[in-house]
């Protein structure tokens, strides 16, 4: 349990980082290891093939997808650069003190204990779940797939009247 | 075989979009509105083959339950009928065949995200097809890459992913006293841990996600900026349907087969429904945009949906339904009048226009019945879909209501007559004089006008009949 | 509940909400539109990462494990197109500062 303590203030000290870091690589790179960390812990509790995906696609995937997306988006020159995270400064300097303040309260008092969780006994295997109970779902990811594929077509042409 | 409705798109779209394109782009229109009227057709015929659950091959590849009961009927032919108007106002709205067939397979997309979230009996797979259907809406509101659309769509994709992440969170607080996540499971597992503050912490958190995505007062702020800054074809889809579905229909299903209804939830219902019906109905008074007025009157319809539901009896829960099957037609078709207004004089600012009944006079005419029907004059649809909500709030004691809901059908009147009078009565603004091209539009908008007119017509004219054919089931389904 | 469960759950459910916290802080107060979408992300990490501990109390792993990689795919999607909105929006005027987008009033 302690080892999951630190896990746990290791995430929140990336994701600090993610949403204050100066540029925005900076902050995909926050993005990346809070995903990591996020990855370890699920391994922790038994979930090894969330655990792996998140690893693979979150750590991965949308790391490269953000990096694309900020390479084509022109960034600022320096001086720019440093009055807008001055200015940044300002606005987010509040947040350590509220996540501190929150999860000092949240650690104190704690989730109601009125309610009693469930055990299943006799559970099924990610696998088995995945692909005989909850074929909607997969069939759901399908078509999302391909709205994204028609969204990414529809978006990123450039526009032919130039 | 529920289920091939939402399969036959998928494969259609997959083979469409095979290399033989120049071929495809003629057919997928047609292939579009066959589907769509196989879809019409068999919502309407209830006995026939395709509803039974015994014959299915292919449902049995899924092996989970589909909900084919009354309410999904008519969400299902709600659907139908707003994707074919938009289909065929599509047709001339965006003039080049290539992006059409995008904005086609972008259509498709969405109508399976929406029969998905309505045939399906599991709060997670509701969840992914909710997710189908925002996306898809986001790509088709930034169509046409202007900034205005695009800024619309940012916002609307920022809140409906604020919504949804909202709603797991709650499944995931469910899941700790549940073993599953179908909805009699759910609903089971919910009876007996009634009384505990996480579960209802997780409820109201569900809701709140759901008044997000149906656009009610106080978070509707990204809802008349999409409606206005979307394409014509587009609105009409979004005015239409997909508001409703996404929101207000999963709000009915799961509340009232999940989460069971108490007095706080009734309560929280009726106020807001409130709240919206007379916040939409102040802004719309004010607005100068035709489209802008007619989004914040969708606010303040979707205001007497949710207020008919909030009272909790049967009654008052099948005015509901059959309200949002009138306000799908008469919404759709003022903001098919909106769009051939649009495409004729190039802007939709009302003090700019005039007198345009005379130059197009269906539009002119149609637009008078969808107003009337709006604001609830007989014998027209909405006049009896707003007589059953008023009813049932009398008859369950909520007189303050009821009175307050009748008297804001007094400033819907108001608004709408303003509008009407402004755009297709009084005279012609000189600039407009001089456009030769000003006359009445092509059959893509005025056939989709005039069918609407007259369902609106009809259900009216006919509704005792219409009553007990699909009213009365509806009751029944909410009888428990 | 136990009190071994209790102390599990309120610990995780507390970073959780810290996360929260963070996501959403970061959404309101930025003028970037690319870090409203890493707010959004971080939101959605902690929702996972809540629906993978209630599966480890309530021992149905494989449900939430299923749950947690379907809601994988659909975030990278949503990635994908909030990222080619905001590319959009850069091509026609050059900026992903909000200040700029002032033509739309709510």
């Amino acid at each position: 349990m302690t080892i999951n303590i630190i896990l746990l203030i290791a995430m929140t000290v990336a994701t600090l980082w993610t949403v204050m870091g100066r540029s925005l690589l900076k902050a995909t790179l926050g993005l990346a290891v809070t995903s990591v960390v996020i990855s370890v812990l699920m391994f922790r509790l038994d979930s090894p093939m969330a655990a792996v995906f998140e690893l693979s696609v979150c750590a991965g995937l949308i790391t490269i997808i953000f990096v694309s997306a900020i390479s084509l988006v022109k960034p600022l020159t320096h001086k720019e650069a440093i009055v807008v995270s001055k200015d940044r400064m300002k606005r987010f300097r509040y947040l350590p003190l509220l996540v501190i303040l929150f999860g000092v309260i949240a650690g104190f008092f704690g989730i109601p204990n009125d309610f009693k969780p469930i055990y299943v006994a006799l559970a099924n295997d990610v696998r088995t779940v995945l692909w005989s109970l909850r074929q909607f779902d997969m069939f759901g990811q399908i078509v999302i797939i391909i709205a994204g594929a028609l969204g990414v077509v529809v978006l990123f042409r450039e526009k032919e009247k130039r | 075989m529920p289920s091939l409705l939402v399969l036959i798109p998928l494969f259609g779209i997959i083979l469409l979009n095979l290399p033989f394109r120049r071929l495809n782009e003629k057919y997928v229109f047609w292939f579009a509105v066959f589907l769509l009227s196989v879809q019409i057709l068999f919502t309407i015929s209830h006995h026939s083959l395709f509803w039974q659950q015994g014959m299915g091959y292919i449902d049995s590849f899924f092996k989970v339950d589909f909900a084919i009961d009354s309410l999904s009927f008519i969400m299902l032919l709600c659907i139908a009928i707003v994707s074919m108007v938009s289909l065929s106002v599509s047709r001339y709205t965006i003039p080049d065949p290539r992006e059409r067939f995008k904005f086609i397979n972008l259509l498709m997309i969405a109508a399976i995200g929406m029969n998905g979230i309505v045939i399906t009996k599991d709060l997670f797979s509701l969840y992914v097809f909710l997710e189908i259907t925002a996306l898809s809406s986001v790509v088709l509101i930034a169509f046409q890459k202007d900034m205005n659309a695009l800024e619309g769509a940012f916002k609307y994709l920022i809140l409906s992913s604020i919504a949804t992440i909202m709603m797991l969170f709650s499944i995931a607080l469910i899941l700790l006293v549940s073993p599953g996540t179908s909805f009699a499971v759910i609903a089971a597992a919910l009876k007996e841990s009634p009384n505990s503050a996480v579960i209802i912490f997780a409820m109201g958190i569900f809701i709140c996600g759901l008044f997000i995505k149906g656009g009610l007062v106080p978070f509707h702020g990204w809802l008349p900026d999409a409606y206005t800054a979307a394409p014509s074809a587009v609105s009409i889809l979004l005015a239409g349907i997909v508001t409703k579905v996404c929101g207000i229909y999963t709000a009915i299903r799961v509340i009232a087969f999940v989460f069971g209804f108490n007095e706080v939830i009734k309560s929280l219902f009726m106020f807001i429904g409130l709240f919206s019906i007379l916040i939409g109905a102040l802004a719309a008074l004010g607005q100068k945009d035709l489209k802008r007025l007619l989004a914040y009157s969708s606010i303040s319809q979707v205001g007497y949906i949710i207020l008919g539901f909030g009272t909790g009896t049967a009654l008052g829960m099948a005015g509901a339904v059959f309200h949002i099957f009138n306000h799908a037609v008469f919404k759709s078709l003022l903001f098919v009048n909106a769009a051939a207004v649009e495409k004729r004089i190039g802007s939709s600012d009302l003090d700019r226009m005039g007198g345009l009944s005379y130059r197009m006079p269906i539009t002119g005419s149609t637009s008078v019945i969808g107003v009337l029907s709006t604001c609830g004059i007989p014998p027209l649809a909405g006049f009896w879909s707003k007589l059953v909500i008023i009813i049932a709030l009398w008859q369950s004691g909520h007189y303050m209501y009821g009175t307050i809901a009748v008297l804001a059908s007094i400033l819907t009147l108001a608004y709408l007559l303003l509008m009407q009078r402004k755009a297709f009565f009084g005279k012609l603004p000189k600039e407009l004089e001089n456009l030769k091209d000003l006359k009445e539009v092509g059959p893509e908008f005025t056939l989709p006008s005039i069918i609407l007119a007259m369902i609106t017509i009809s259900v009216g004219v006919f509704f005792p009949f219409v009553f007990d054919k699909f009213v009365v089931p509806i009751k029944s389904i909410f009888m428990q | 509940m136990s009190p071994d469960t209790w102390h599990i759950l309120s610990v995780f459910v507390a970073f959780v909400a810290v996360l929260f916290v963070c996501g959403i802080y970061s959404i309101l107060v930025t003028r970037n539109l690319l870090r409203t979408v890493i707010g959004i992300e971080i939101l959605i990490k902690g929702v996972t990462l809540l629906l993978i501990v209630v599966g480890y109390i309530t021992n149905q792993t494989g449900l939430t494990q299923s749950l947690v990689i379907t809601i994988i795919v659909i975030e990278v999607v949503v990635m994908v197109i909030a990222g080619g909105i905001a590319l959009s929006m850069f091509r026609n005027i050059d900026s992903i500062d909000t200040r700029n987008l002032t033509k739309l009033k709510g």
